[in-house]
């Protein structure tokens, strides 16, 4: 059998792995780049980002502000070092996204356009109309079409990382076309799959956002940070979750209870509907909990307004907003309010890396949602995470050329052997044991447990319950039987093995939050409702063991801004 | 609004392991008055038969995945609202024009070839350091390719193109609307590189102007009109080098 050798491997090709791709390439001349994704790679999630990019780009901005604004956004949970590389690299970063012909909205002078969003002091988001996500991947898929030295593996699947000696040395993976499993040999590989959305019943996530990457890291030893903070956003359609983006309300819409009232008066008075996210969620609770809400089919809903934008304003800068809310709920937002609730959009933890993307272990770089560098703490601002793609996808994909540079390709005889007894392992665990469990099952009791523990509200006994249920569903995990046991393009096998990654994703998760006895950011217990600086103003590291995870401390970096009080 | 309703899906099914050639499956979904043709298509595959095979991922209209023939035309299944079809059944089919995997997966290799083909990247003789900030582009400017810039590469278009149907060598609409959105835009200096592919016998000139692709396109793109300007423009060029042989650098 022949291996594939790359020196950059690419696990994900979203936003940050295809920039972590041209950066690898660009870094020095001659570097092998594989890009291994489970779907073509411009219909990673990226797609479906809408608001925007934040990026220092005018006058009455700087780069102190930006990190002020995201390091209070965190609930001073990012680490500040990384936070002021963030700012300054972002510039560059948008501007070289620019020129690779991201469309970007523009101003009658030509520059590109800003807008306001929830939790920044002034405008900073670049956009392209209410459909960022989509340009950006578009602009650097296509751009990465140019680059011979980037191969590309789509639809493909990784099974897991191969280590020898302690180091990473490349991955097996499905040829979902085929149902071949191979080995991939590389000198470094960076996960660049995304969030863990879909481990949750109600999210803006797609159905591929099964946190895929955190756990093949985490199952090598790898630890999995800050995974407890998982953010709501406040305003996604009931029951599909469809974003309503937060452009909407950067604009100028409005969030208004059953009583007619905008009620953030009562909760974010200085900021209204541009507070934070996780602010902004949990006060559509407490509302809920007053009964002023509107009730649905599928739960209690508010309204977000956006009549008084007028056509024009709607058409020009949110019309994707139209397009979906008129596509799915029937809802003219010209003449009619939006009925919208908090549903799951992001994880803030992820992979642990440092500053340039690398984790701990040889070998192993991550960047975007899949990783945890330590910009978004304990809740990410909007527009942020769009940056963060392009600016840790690029730092990753240097350091991991770099790294390649100075290594040499493990010893592929071995990879034959370990990739047979992948298939092995595959077949023997998924069509030899006849289970009876099916994925769809234990998928939508796990999604269940997760909003009853994990939720915009915890508690020690919900989390406790939830930590029982998962260890419960794995146990019947290893009892499922699937319906498909041929080869050609086996979703049915896909969707059993990103169940394996959720329910590790979500054993992490859930242990995080349970041992987190403090409220800050998105992780909200009542029964621990205040910040704890004492105790826990630090970051959470889950390593996967026989039994629980077990979960360790490592401190936050602070550089100049002291923990203060988080009021908007 | 929640009341359920029973409707027939009949869905092609391919699994090239075990047959020679397609056959055809129905099932009956009970379905939510909110439901589209996909969540009938994960509903069978979650609880009735897991070995029915499709693409999706967003539900949202934007990542391109989920385009099959619904009743004959093509369709994203995540914006086809099955109330719209019922009390009829609904047939569910691969896309046409392309070799199908399985099920309802087809083969998109013709397709990612075409759009490499056509450079759909910026190209300049001189690239401009970042550091020297953005290239300058007037909402004016932008709007002269915006359009053609919203594609989701969903290939509905090539599976409503009879030209492309008979003749696989045709460049096809997404990819020409994309290799266009880049001769329009203003920071872009590479039309000329384009031109041997889009203005080729595969092109441009392929195309018999029936306009379905522009009809059935879900983000209202009008490759069309992309490969009419295409033509317009080209002629206008070639009876322009024919008095002018040597001025035509760019």
């Amino acid at each position: 059998m022949n291996i594939p050798k790359h020196d950059v491997l690419l696990v994900g090709g979203g936003g940050a792995g295809l920039r972590a791709a041209i950066a690898a390439s660009e870094t020095y001349r001659g570097a092998d780049i594989g890009v291994v994704s489970k779907v073509y790679p411009m219909r990673s999630h990226t797609v479906s980002a809408e608001g925007g990019t934040a990026a220092v780009l005018r006058e009455d901005d700087n780069l102190d502000l930006h990190a002020y604004d995201t390091i209070k956004g965190s609930d001073f949970l990012g680490d500040q070092d990384v936070v002021e590389a963030f700012v300054k690299e972002a510039v560059d970063e948008v501007i070289q996204l620019e020129h690779w012909g991201c469309p970007w909205s523009r101003d009658e002078d030509g520059r590109v356009s800003v807008r306001a969003f929830g939790g920044m002091s002034v405008k900073r988001t670049l956009y392209a109309a209410d459909k960022t996500g989509f340009h950006m991947l578009h602009a650097l898929f296509q751009t990465s079409l140019k680059y011979d030295a980037i191969t590309r593996y789509d639809e493909w699947f990784v099974t897991s990382l191969l280590v020898e000696d302690g180091r990473v040395c490349g991955v097996t993976a499905l040829n979902i076309r085929s149902g071949n499993i191979h080995a991939i040999s590389a000198k470094s590989v960076i996960i660049c799959t995304g969030g863990a959305g879909k481990i949750f019943p109600f999210t803006t996530n797609a159905a591929i956002k099964n946190g895929d990457g955190m756990a093949l890291a985490y199952r090598i030893g790898c630890p999995l940070k800050d995974l407890e903070f998982v953010q709501y956003h406040p305003t996604g359609l009931p029951g599909t979750g469809i974003l309503m983006t937060e452009a909407s309300r950067g604009e100028g819409g409005h969030l208004v209870n059953s009583k007619g009232e905008r009620y953030l008066s009562e909760y974010v008075p200085g900021k209204m509907e541009l507070g934070p996210r996780d602010i902004l969620s949990r006060s559509f609770i407490h509302e809920e909990r007053k009964g002023n809400v509107f009730e649905g089919p599928d739960g209690s809903y508010v309204h977000l307004d956006l009549r008084h934008l007028g056509e024009k304003v709607i058409d020009e800068k949110l019309p994707f907003v139209r397009e979906l809310t008129r596509n799915y709920v029937g809802i003219d937002p010209v003449i009619e309010p939006i009925p919208v609730r908090p549903v799951v959009h992001y994880c803030m933890g992820g992979v642990h890396t440092d500053i340039h993307g690398a984790t701990p272990i040889s070998g192993l770089y991550a960047a975007g949602e899949a990783a945890c560098v330590s910009l978004n703490g304990a809740n990410r601002l909007g527009s942020n995470s769009l940056t963060e793609c392009l600016v840790f996808g690029a730092r990753a994909g240097q350091v991991a050329a770099q790294h390649a540079a100075d290594t040499d390709f493990a010893d592929s005889a071995s990879m034959v052997k370990m990739a047979q007894d992948e298939q092995k392992r595959i077949e023997t665990q998924f069509f030899g044991n006849n289970g009876k469990e099916r994925v769809a099952n234990i998928r939508d009791d796990l999604r269940q447990t997760m909003e009853e523990g994990a939720g915009i509200f915890r508690t020690e006994d919900a989390l406790k319950a939830t930590c029982d249920t998962i260890r419960a569903l794995k146990e019947r995990y290893k009892n499922i039987g699937i319906d498909d046991h041929s080869r050609v393009f086996n979703t049915d096998l896909v969707n059993a093995l990103e169940l394996g990654y959720m329910l590790d994703v979500a054993e992490g998760l859930a242990h995080s939050a349970l041992l987190r006895r403090e409220s800050r950011g998105s992780h909200a217990r009542s029964d621990y409702e205040e910040r704890d600086d004492e105790n826990f103003l630090k970051h959470s590291l889950a390593y996967q063991t026989d039994g629980d995870p077990r979960i360790e401390y490592m401190p936050v970096t602070l550089t100049r801004w002291e923990p203060e009080e988080r009021t908007y | 609004m929640s009341d359920l309703r029973t409707i027939k899906i009949t869905v092609l099914r391919y699994r090239p392991e075990e047959e020679d050639e397609p056959t055809e499956q129905t099932y009956e979904v009970e379905f939510r008055d909110d439901w589209v043709v996909l969540d009938a298509l994960n509903h069978i595959k979650d609880h009735i038969d897991g070995t029915l095979s499709f693409r999706w991922s967003c539900r949202m209209g934007v990542c391109g995945s989920c385009g099959m023939m619904v009743n004959g035309e093509p369709k994203l299944t995540c914006a086809a609202m099955l109330r719209d079809y019922y009390p009829n059944e609904v047939r569910v089919e691969p896309l046409v024009n392309f070799p199908i995997v399985r099920d309802l997966v087809t083969d998109m290799t013709d397709f990612m070839d075409k759009l490499k083909a056509v450079k759909p990247w910026i190209i300049r003789e001189e690239e401009k350091p970042v550091s020297e900030g953005e290239y300058l582009q007037t909402p004016d400017q932008l709007k002269d390719y915006k359009q053609f810039s919203q594609c989701i590469n969903c290939m509905l278009c090539y599976a409503a193109c009879p030209v492309y149907g008979l003749e696989h060598d045709f460049v096809g609409p997404a990819a020409i609307a994309l290799g266009h959105r880049y001769n329009l835009d203003s920071r872009d200096e590479g039309n000329q590189q384009r031109q041997h592919i889009i203005a080729s016998k595969e092109g441009i000139w392929e195309c018999t102007y029936v306009g379905e692709c522009s009809v059935v396109c879900p983000k209202h793109v009008d490759p069309a009109e992309a490969i009419q300007q295409t033509k317009v423009a080209t002629t206008t060029n070639r009876l322009k080098s024919l008095v002018m042989p040597w001025g035509n650098k760019k």
